[in-house]
């Protein structure tokens, strides 16, 4: 009279195609992919520590971009109490100087876009 | 008391009113709350200026305009509707032409003209989102980053100053300089009085560059500046004071 089997049958159907990406990738060995980033930095820590700048490099370089276009402040000073220049351009990517093997392959994994390079510009990227 | 729902209504409206009122009293009396309330250490702070000494600025000579335009990345977008400046020339009857004496030495030669980083800016008051704002010392500045592109600055600016990217300006700028962000559409720019060289204690690029000295540039506030110096001893004029936007470029002609 209500059809259980059918709407069960229904409701199987619907979750499996809606999860289907997720099988995807794990039948394809894709779900434990994590992005492989070259790191080529000369110096041994960022201006925070590794984990700090892996989950919160976004807020600051949000606040970086404020305090020195609004306040007119350039220096950074870290936890540790050195200074930096806060400079996307100088600062991070004088480390960071391969983007296409650190910035962009974490950043299409994740899907984000952030504008940043629309106007910063990335100083010739050297392989190595 | 009595309150039946007339007056009570009545009671409710005008208390809207005063909540009302007070914004808009403070927009229409004041203006720009944060950018016009005098500092308190406005007597001792710096004030940027610039001074040029039209006489000395040769004919022809492009020093300045071509220092800025590199350092800064301004495109060239080859064709004068596009056209993004941050310095550049106007004929003397433009720039002035309250002060047109038709047989004046003068004649009607091209004069240096940039953003005046008014006192007064009414570029700051009209913009929505506050990407154009005054600093303390003076220095009317651009936050590319919050600009929408509406150019309601562009129409304030009774100079001309200002300029909007109707293209993407990369491909057409010819050697970008690392140092400095290019701009991206929909954007306004325009000088900025080298905020990131005075940062490293240098002088503008266009300064810099000018091997006549016509251009001088200092702090206001002191008064053994070199900028102090050239307005005490000349008698100098700049665009179009009347408006009461207090344009800090001064002209010696
Ligand atoms: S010259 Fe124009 S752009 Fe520059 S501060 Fe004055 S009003 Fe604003
Ligand atoms: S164009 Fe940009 S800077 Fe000019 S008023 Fe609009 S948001 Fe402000
Ligand atoms: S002060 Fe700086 S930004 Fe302004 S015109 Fe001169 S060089 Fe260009």
């Amino acid at each position: 009279m209500y059809d259980t089997a059918k709407i069960m049958a229904g409701i199987i159907i619907f979750l499996s195609l809606i999860t289907f990406p997720v099988w995807y990738n794990v039948v394809g060995g894709k779900a434990a992919y994590i992005p492989d980033l070259k790191i080529v930095t000369q110096e041994k820590q960022c201006v925070e520590s590794t984990g700090y700048m892996r989950t919160n490099h976004m807020q600051l370089l949000n606040e970086w971009r404020n305090t020195v276009v609004r306040e007119g402040n350039r220096v950074y000073v870290a936890s540790n109490g050195k200074k930096y220049d806060m400079n996307l351009s100088r600062t991070c990517l004088k480390c960071h100087l391969n983007k296409a093997d650190f910035c962009d392959k974490c950043h299409n994994y994740v899907e984000v876009t952030p504008t940043c390079f629309n106007c910063h510009v990335v100083p010739e990227e050297r392989n190595s | 008391m009595k309150t039946d729902r007339r007056g009570f209504l009545k009671i409710g409206g005008i208390g809207i009113l005063g909540f009302a009122a007070r914004p808009l009293m403070d927009v229409l009396l004041k203006g720009d709350l944060v950018e016009a309330s005098p500092e308190a250490d406005a007597l001792t702070g710096k004030r940027w200026a610039m001074a040029v000494n039209v006489n000395k600025c040769k004919e022809g000579c492009r020093d300045c305009i071509a220092a800025c335009h590199s350092v800064h990345n301004v495109p060239d977008l080859g064709n004068p509707k596009d056209e993004v400046k941050w310095i550049w020339t106007e004929p003397y009857k433009k720039v002035f032409p309250e002060q047109e004496q038709e047989f004046s030495t003068r004649g009607n030669k091209p004069v240096v003209v940039l953003c005046n980083h008014c006192d007064n800016p009414p570029c700051v008051r009209v913009c929505p989102t506050k990407a154009t704002f005054k600093r303390r010392d003076g220095i009317v500045m651009m936050d590319y980053h919050r600009c929408i592109g509406c150019r309601f600055c562009m129409a304030a600016c009774p100079y001309g100053s200002r300029s909007l990217n109707w293209r993407d300006p990369r491909p057409f700028i010819k050697k970008i300089n690392p140092d400095f962000p290019t701009r991206m559409r929909g954007v306004v720019e325009k000088c900025d009085f080298c905020g990131e060289r005075i940062a490293k204690g240098l002088i503008p690029a266009c300064v810099e560059a000018c091997k006549e000295k016509a251009l001088v540039f200092g702090n206001l506030k002191d008064s053994g500046a070199e900028v102090r110096e050239v307005l005490r001893a000349s008698h100098t004029i700049r665009r179009r004071p009347e408006l009461g936007t207090g344009p800090q470029i001064y002209y010696l002609v």
